[in-house]
């Protein structure tokens, strides 16, 4: 019998509401199988399971918010019988209290607010998939006007409401933003950050991107921040202490180099899901996963692997203008890396000539705990060599 | 399309990208694209979805001619009768 | 891309099952000399001999009867009834002969008839010759109903038909004989799925044969007035796609079925009653029907118009749905 428990999908995160089940009891799972889609007051992530087995009994209903941890699911192992694991089953829970004893279900805490009584004369019609929709966006439908035949609320009524309330996109922002509190204040309490950058010549870089760019469709063109998360991934492998994660006060090297790319969204807030095994992929992979994820992160569908395993965090905020970045580590991972604006600046070349060259300030925050100062400026000098030889990338 | 149709597509393949602009609120003659603020990753799928809306291919040179909506909607006009 | 008529393709069809089986023939009242009443099978006693195109007498309840006989005996029948109005004499032989014998016999025989039937009105032939009852025909079990709306399907229908080991109902339309359409030269026809003609996202229409040119030109009228409307082709009206017709609704959460049947107990009224078990919290408003007035059909052409679905009608019910 194996028990599948929520997934902490992020070091933020102690809670999550199950959205969906993407699985039914019966159905053989395999390894890296999405089977449910729960909110993390971030976004809602596809959660993938790692084992194998038949799903015995679902413990979780759609809209019950429960703790990390907490157990979702039932499978059975190869060889199980369903007799077999419901003893099991028996045995633990005589062993311990249920489990979901202590969880709330959905609108048990609306129940108790004033009841409304409406006469059943003026009764509104309201569409059945307008209901639904209204209920997923926590909307009232008291005072919404309906355009639908007979006066009738529609879904695009529903929508117009939230719209005009901010309801769920208030909600939904506030949560974030606790969200980003809780791991951000976790990390300058606990991480004994350092800081470090250096300026890095682009003209290669971003000469090597124009000329390969002109024989692409714009449809394949890549861009140049695809190449600094390239050249992060393949200058780790020289400093490997900056890429993994600080738990149980030791150090875990990570199994591959995933980098979480900061992402801000478009309503407000922040996510910084990975793209895994960066150092193995070629651009244009890179390129495509990169633009997939910006697309899923803004969309609110991302997975459970990419919330929960980045092993380092790169952000780039030049785009908005920044000269430089230094970034507030995201735990349990040891580093950061921040690119700022690539803008043309004066710069002694080779000759000691004074050149205008486009040149970007990339900085490393790395965690005290478990690298020092000048293994992070090696990490960074590494890094600069990578960019000045982009068709290696 | 006439320089107005041509204004309304781009207008409603930049709302696919950024769902929240009021076009009415942009101005035609300044830069666009702090306007609207669109990334590099943005500004790379807006290009993207004119390609396939439109059939205009977009040379990565051409870029720094595109700043104002007036220009986007000038060059993407002149594409068409190239 | 060959453009022919519905017609052509039809002959083109017998012709090519005529020429692959051998146990393929055909059977029906003045299919042969006279070259069939709507002129489809025309030239193919010429080219296939009487052993092969049979004229028969004017008795359907015989010569579907003997059509279930050959078809027992292992061969390949294609049995043509003139108009679905003359099956109802051989409804006997379809419903407790055809459809049930595989059940009846234990799983020992089965009945591989393909019977071809012209149907629908809307070309003053009168209330008898204007019935619509396909959806008699698609209640019961046993039986494969198949319904083409385009040429592609009419020219492709009916060699998978005829390889299926149960009774085929084709049902043509008879106001299909004359469209002309473009058919791919490499034709893939199914005899499962649905098909969406037309895609759009704010109103589903569901419909098949002889209406879906009427829906596609409502869709047209709806789009000039600002709303995107989708057209599903049913095609084979038993089993029926539940998952296409689901899909479809799911996306637009509005939906008319335009189906000729009288509305009571009409397939339109079976479409709702799914779209009403599986999708009812999908729906943006009250499912709609557009079917034919329940009187006899009439003659006059303008009253006949008026008793038939019309594209018209179509735009009224779906813009019933919009505030």
């Amino acid at each position: 019998m194996i028990e599948f428990n929520l997934p902490s999908l992020g070091a933020d995160m102690d809670e999550g509401t199950l959205l969906e089940w993407r699985i039914k009891p019966g159905d053989t799972v395999k390894r890296g199988q999405v089977v449910a889609v729960v909110d993390t007051s971030k976004a809602a992530v596809d959660v993938e399971i790692w084992h194998e087995g038949v799903v015995h009994a679902l413990t979780l209903e759609p809209g019950q918010k429960v703790p990390v941890g907490t157990t979702m699911a039932i499978l059975r192992e190869a060889g199980e019988s369903a007799g077999q694991v419901e003893a099991m089953r028996k045995q633990r829970s005589a062993a311990k209290l249920p489990p979901l004893a202590a969880h709330v279900e959905p609108g048990t805490a609306a129940v108790s607010a004033p009841h409304r009584e409406a006469p059943a004369a003026a009764r509104r019609p309201v569409s059945p998939a307008a209901r639904r929709h209204a209920q997923e966006l926590h909307v009232e439908l008291e005072g919404i006007s309906g355009s639908g035949p007979h006066g009738s609320v529609t879904v695009a009524d529903v929508d117009k409401a939230a719209a005009a309330h901010h309801t769920a996109p208030l909600d939904r922002k506030a949560e974030m933003r606790r969200a980003i509190a809780a791991a951000m204040g976790r990390s300058k309490r606990e991480i004994p950050h350092y800081y470090l950058s250096q300026d890095i010549p682009m003209q290669r870089a971003v000469e090597w991107l124009l000329r390969e760019n002109e024989k692409h469709a714009v449809t394949e063109r890549l861009l140049l921040g695809v190449l600094q998360l390239k050249a992060v991934a393949l200058a780790l492998a020289r400093t490997p202490e900056l890429n993994g994660f600080w738990r149980g006060d030791r150090f875990e090297p990570g199994a591959g180099v995933h980098v979480g790319v900061a992402i801000s969204l478009r309503q407000g807030g922040l996510v910084a899901p990975a793209i895994h095994d960066v150092d193995r992929k070629s651009l244009v992979e890179l390129m495509g996963s990169l633009a997939d994820l910006v697309q899923r992160a803004r969309a609110g569908s991302m997975r459970s692997s990419e919330m929960s395993d980045p092993t380092i965090t790169v952000t780039n905020l030049g785009e908005q203008g920044a000269g430089a970045v230094f970034g507030v580590i995201y735990p349990p991972q040891v580093a950061l890396v921040g690119f700022g604006r690539v803008a043309d600046r004066p710069w002694i070349d080779d000759t000691g000539a004074v050149r205008a060259l486009p040149v970007v300030t990339a900085s490393l925050s790395g965690d005290h705990r478990v690298s020092d100062g000048i293994r992070g400026a090696r990490f960074l000098t590494e890094l600069h060599d990578r960019l000045q030889r982009p068709e290696e990338l | 399309m006439n320089a107005e149709e041509m204004r309304v597509a781009a207008l409603s393949i930049l709302r696919t990208i950024a769902p929240e602009i009021e076009p009415a609120e942009l101005v035609p003659n300044r830069p666009l694209r702090q306007q609207v603020d669109l990334d590099s990753m943005d500004w790379l799928n807006f290009l993207m979805a004119l390609h396939r809306q439109l059939g205009v291919d977009i040379p990565e040179a051409d870029y720094r001619k595109l700043v104002t909506l007036d220009d986007l909607v000038g060059y993407l006009l002149g594409k068409q009768r190239g | 891309m060959t453009r022919i008529s519905c017609r052509e393709a039809m002959r083109q069809a017998l012709r090519e099952a005529l020429t692959r089986d051998p146990r393929v023939f055909l059977m029906g009242e003045d299919v042969g000399r006279y070259g069939g009443t709507y002129a489809v099978s025309k030239g193919l006693y010429e080219e296939f001999g009487p052993e092969r195109i049979r004229d028969t007498p004017l008795s359907e309840l015989g010569f579907v009867g003997a059509g279930i006989g050959a078809a027992l005996g292992g061969m390949r029948p294609i049995v043509e009834v003139m108009t679905v109005n003359f099956s109802l004499l051989a409804l006997d032989q379809i419903v407790n002969t055809a459809a049930l014998y595989r059940h009846m016999s234990g799983g020992q025989f089965s009945v591989p008839i393909v019977i071809r039937m012209a149907t629908g009105a809307g070309r003053q032939v009168a209330a008898q010759h204007s019935h619509s009852f396909e959806n008699w025909y698609a209640h019961i079990p046993g039986i494969k109903v198949l319904c083409p709306a385009t040429v592609a399907d009419a020219r492709g229908m009916l060699w998978p038909a005829l390889q299926d080991p149960d009774p085929v109902i084709l049902f043509e339309h008879a106001q299909l004989y004359n469209l002309e359409e473009d058919i791919p030269d490499a034709l893939e026809v199914d005899l499962e799925s649905a098909a969406v003609r037309r895609p759009g996202d704010a109103v589903s229409l569901i419909t098949y044969g002889g209406s879906l040119a009427k829906t596609l030109a409502a869709a047209e009228l709806l789009a000039a007035a600002g709303i995107s409307a989708e057209v599903v082709d049913l095609r084979v009206l038993r089993p029926l796609d539940t998952e296409t017709i689901l899909a479809s609704v799911r996306k637009c959460r509005r939906v008319v079925v335009i189906d000729e049947c009288w509305r009571t107990g009409s397939l339109a009224a079976e479409i709702i009653a799914r779209i009403s078990e599986q999708a009812l919290y999908d729906l943006d408003a009250p499912p709609a029907r557009v079917c034919s007035e329940e009187v006899p059909i009439p003659y006059a052409r303008h009253m006949e118009e008026a008793a038939l679905p019309q594209p018209e009608k179509i735009v009224a019910a779906a813009k019933s749905l919009f505030g």
